[in-house]
C-alpha cells in the first residue's frame, strides 16, 4: 500500500501529464521506478484442459496489466524456449560472451537480460485431473545474485478449478493475485460489487463478482431501491428503499439473501448507511428531527440512536474511515453547493476537504484510510461529474476521468488498487472499473442502466 | 243333485240379508227449524284476501287479491285506500308489510290481513347529483406545482401567488372532505447527485408545507415525501426540463 501511496503522491505532484507519460513509458519497456517488471509466458495444457488455457492466460495478463503495482513485459520479447516447470530450468549465469545473443529461455537469469529485463518470471502449465482443471503455477526471481534455483523460487502452487471457462478464469485470478500479493497487492478474489440496476424495469439492488461475472438480483420490491453500502465484514448490504412508502433503510444478508431486522426512525427519509470497522454500528442520514437531513449513529439494527450533527444544512453520504473508525467524511451543503467535509466520529472538528468550487459528492475511502475518491464538477457545468482522488492529509487531488461522460459514485476496491464507478456515456449508466491511478478502464455491465456501485470485502 | 243343494243354500242366504235390513230401518228426520227473523243485514263476508307472491325483494311488485261480498265499503291500509269489493292491486313494499283489508256494512265490520315479506335491504341510493368539482378535480387542476431554483428549497417571490392559490384550493378541499390528506412530493433535476437530491427534495417538500401552514392550511392534512431525482417529469438535458423537474408536486396521500 505504501507503493500506491507513493505513486499517488507522484501523480498528485506531477498531475495528469505524468500518468500519460507513464503509459508511454510502459510501451517502451523502461522500468518505472519502484515498479518491478514481470514476465509471464502463456501456460499450455494437453487434452480437455488445452482449450481452457486461453481464458486462463488472458485473465492472468489482464489482472497483472491492470495492477499499478507492477509492469508486465510484452510477450513479443520473450525467448522461443519457454520453461513450463522447475525441472526445465537451468541454474547459473550466462557467460559474458553469450549475452550478446538471444537469451536462452531455460536459463532463469537470462530473463533478466535485455531486451526482456524482467525482475520476475511466472511459469506453469495446466492439466485435466479427475474431471477438474489443475493449473501448476510457479513464480521466480530472475536475479543473477540468487545462488540456487531453489532459493530463486518465490512460490509454487496448484490451482484446482472446474473444467470449464469459468474455472480457468477463476484459476487465473488466483494465480495473478498470488503474484500481486508479493508486491503488496491484496487479492480481490471473493470480493463482490453491489449496485443498482433498472434492468427489470424498477431500480433494484444487484450483486456481482468483482470481475463482473455472476450478476444476480438481490431485491424484488418493484419500487425504488438504491444507495447501497456494505459492512466491512462483507456480510451485510444496507440500502434505501421506497417499498414501505417513504425512503427507509433496509439491511440485507449477503449470506442468506434475506432481510435483516432494522428499526427505522419515524422520518420522511432514512438513508445512506456507513458501518463501523467492526460492522456493529452504523452512521446514517435522517430527517427525523424535522429539519434538513442530519447524521445519526445507531446499532446495526437501528437501536441505540444518537444524533451526531446539528447543522441547518443538508448532511448526507457519511463514510466512516475504514482504517480508524474514528473519523468520517460526508457531503454537506453548509456553504451552499454540496462539498465534502471531514469530521471526527462524533461530528466535531469539522473541516472542508473539497475546494469549494463546483459540487463535490460521493466520497469513498481507500482501505488505508488516507485517500478518498469522490465525484467533482470542477471546471464543468453542474452535473458534469468526474472522478478525483484526494490525499486527505495534503489535499492534493488527481483527476482520474475526463471526457468520458458523467462519472460518479467511485468505490475503492479492498486491494486499494482499483476503483469501481458509474459512467454515463449516453442515456444509460454502466458500472466501470479502473486502476486507482485512472488507467485500464473497462465496463462490467451492459444491460439496462446500472449505477451506485459499492465494492464489498470478501466475507470474513 | 249337488247343483240343487247349492241353489237352496244361496236363496236362504239372501233371505237372511233381507230380513236383517228390515230390522235397522231409521225413523224419518224432523222438519228444519224456521229461519230466524233478521232485523239488520248480516256482516260482510271476506271470501279471500291474499298477496301473490308473499315474498319479494325490496321494490319488487306483489299483487294483493281480494273478494268481499255484502260490503258497502272496502278498504286496505298502508296507502292502498278504498277499493272495489273484488279485484287486485300491485304494491311495491320496501320493507316487510302487513296489509289489512276492512270490509264494512250496516251489519258490522270484517277484517282480514295479508303479509308481504321483503327479503333483502333496499338497494343503495344513487349518488347525490353533481353540484361542483370533486376534491380530486381541485387537487389535479387547481393546486399547481411550486418551482425552485437550482440547489435551493426556498419559495421564490414569483411563486408566492401560486402558493396562495394552492392554499385556497387546499382549504376548499379539506372543507369538502375533512378526511382528505395531501402528499407534497419534493423533486429535483438530474444534475446533482442522487444522494444530495434525496435530501434536497425533502427540503423542498417541507418548505412548501411550512409556507402553506403559515397561510392557514392545517398541518395535519399535509404529508411530505422526497423522490429526489428518481421520478422526473422529463428527461431532456435542457434548462427548461431541469426547471420543470425542480418542483413540489401535490397528490392524494394513500
Amino acid at each position: 500500500m505504501r507503493i500506491l501511496t507513493i505513486s499517488l503522491l507522484l501523480l498528485g505532484a506531477f498531475g495528469w501529464v505524468t500518468a500519460k507519460q507513464q503509459s508511454q513509458i510502459q510501451g517502451n519497456i523502461v522500468a518505472h521506478p519502484g515498479k518491478p517488471l514481470i514476465a509471464v509466458p502463456d501456460f499450455r495444457a494437453s487434452g480437455a484442459a488445452a482449450s481452457l488455457m486461453g481464458a486462463f492466460n488472458s485473465t492472468v495478463a489482464s489482472d497483472l496489466q491492470s495492477s499499478p503495482l507492477i509492469n508486465v513485459v510484452p510477450k513479443t520479447l520473450y525467448p522461443l524456449q519457454i520453461p513450463q516447470q522447475p525441472s526445465d530450468l537451468i541454474a547459473g549465469v550466462a557467460p559474458p560472451s553469450a549475452r550478446a545473443v538471444n537469451p536462452q529461455g531455460n536459463r532463469l537469469t537470462d530473463w533478466s537480460l535485455p531486451p526482456i529485463s524482467a525482475n520476475y518470471l511466472g511459469m506453469g502449465y495446466g492439466a485435466e485431473n479427475k474431471g477438474m482443471l489443475v493449473v501448476f503455477g510457479w513464480f521466480y526471481t530472475t536475479s543473477p545474485n540468487i545462488p540456487s534455483l531453489q532459493q530463486a523460487q518465490i512460490f509454487g502452487k496448484i490451482y484446482t478449478a472446474s473444467l470449464d471457462e469459468a474455472g480457468a478464469v477463476d484459476a487465473g485470478h488466483r494465480y495473478a493475485s498470488d503474484i500481486l500479493a508479493q508486491f503488496g497487492g491484496k487479492s480481490l478474489v471473493g470480493t463482490r460489487i453491489v449496485f443498482v440496476s433498472n434492468r427489470t424495469g424498477n431500480k433494484e439492488i444487484w450483486v456481482m463478482n468483482w470481475d463482473g461475472t455472476d450478476q444476480r438480483q438481490l431485491t424484488r420490491y418493484r419500487s425504488i431501491s438504491a444507495f447501497p453500502s456494505a459492512s466491512p465484514d462483507g456480510r451485510i448490504v444496507a440500502f434505501t428503499t421506497y417499498a414501505g412508502g417513504y425512503p427507509a433503510i433496509q439491511m440485507f444478508s449477503l449470506d442468506t439473501g434475506r432481510k435483516l431486522p432494522f428499526y427505522n426512525q419515524r422520518a420522511s427519509m432514512n438513508a445512506f448507511v456507513t458501518f463501523t470497522p467492526d460492522s456493529k454500528r452504523i452512521i446514517f442520514s435522517s430527517t427525523l428531527a424535522g429539519g434538513p437531513a442530519q447524521l445519526y449513529t445507531a446499532n446495526a439494527d437501528g437501536g441505540g440512536l444518537r444524533r451526531l450533527t446539528t447543522t441547518s444544512s443538508i448532511e448526507v453520504e457519511p463514510k466512516l474511515n475504514p482504517k480508524t473508525g474514528a473519523d468520517l467524511v460526508d457531503v454537506s451543503g453548509r456553504t451552499g453547493l454540496p462539498q465534502v467535509y471531514h469530521m471526527n466520529a462524533e461530528g466535531a472538528n469539522v473541516d472542508r476537504l473539497s475546494a469549494g468550487t463546483g459540487e463535490a459528492t460521493n466520497p469513498s475511502w481507500n482501505p488505508d484510510g488516507d485517500h478518498i475518491a469522490f465525484a467533482w464538477t470542477r471546471g464543468f457545468e453542474p452535473g458534469n461529474y468526474n472522478i478525483f482522488v484526494m490525499d486527505v492529509a495534503s489535499r492534493q487531488t488527481t483527476q482520474l476521468t475526463s471526457n468520458e461522460g458523467r462519472n460518479e459514485n467511485p468505490s475503492w476496491a479492498p486491494d486499494g488498487a482499483h476503483i469501481v464507478y458509474a459512467s454515463k456515456r449516453g442515456r444509460e449508466s454502466q458500472i466501470w472499473v479502473m486502476n486507482a491511478d485512472g488507467t485500464s478502464k473497462h465496463p462490467l455491465t451492459t444491460s439496462g442502466s446500472n449505477e451506485e456501485p459499492v465494492w464489498v470485502n470478501a466475507e470474513r | 243333485m249337488t247343483r240343487r243343494r247349492r241353489t237352496l243354500t244361496l236363496i236362504s242366504a239372501l233371505m237372511l240379508v233381507v230380513a236383517a235390513g228390515c230390522h235397522k230401518k231409521a225413523p224419518p228426520p224432523p222438519p228444519p227449524p224456521p229461519p230466524a227473523a233478521a232485523p239488520t243485514p248480516a256482516k260482510p263476508v271476506i271470501n279471500f284476501f291474499n298477496a301473490e307472491p308473499d315474498t319479494v325483494n325490496s321494490g319488487q311488485p306483489s299483487s294483493l287479491r281480494w273478494s268481499v261480498t255484502g260490503a258497502t265499503g272496502v278498504e286496505i291500509d298502508n296507502g292502498v285506500g278504498q277499493i272495489s269489493p273484488s279485484g287486485r292491486r300491485a304494491v311495491y313494499p320496501t320493507g316487510t308489510t302487513t296489509y289489512s283489508l276492512t270490509a264494512t256494512n250496516e251489519g258490522g265490520t270484517a277484517t282480514a290481513s295479508a303479509t308481504i315479506t321483503v327479503s333483502s335491504a333496499p338497494p343503495p341510493q344513487p349518488p347525490p347529483p353533481q353540484t361542483g368539482p370533486t376534491v380530486q378535480d381541485i387537487l389535479s387542476k387547481q393546486v399547481q406545482d411550486i418551482h425552485f431554483d437550482y440547489d435551493k428549497s426556498d419559495i421564490r417571490s414569483e411563486d408566492q401567488p401560486v402558493l396562495q392559490a394552492d392554499a385556497n384550493a387546499l382549504r376548499q378541499i379539506f372543507s369538502m372532505d375533512p378526511n382528505f390528506v395531501v402528499m407534497i412530493e419534493g423533486h429535483c433535476d438530474e444534475r446533482g447527485s442522487a444522494e444530495y437530491n434525496l435530501a434536497l427534495g425533502d427540503r423542498r417538500a417541507s418548505a412548501t408545507k411550512e409556507a402553506l401552514v403559515a397561510m392557514g392550511v392545517p398541518a395535519d392534512k399535509l404529508k411530505t415525501i422526497s423522490y429526489g431525482k428518481e421520478r422526473p417529469l422529463c428527461t431532456d438535458a435542457t434548462e427548461d426540463c431541469y426547471a420543470r423537474n425542480r418542483r413540489a408536486h401535490f397528490s392524494a396521500a394513500q
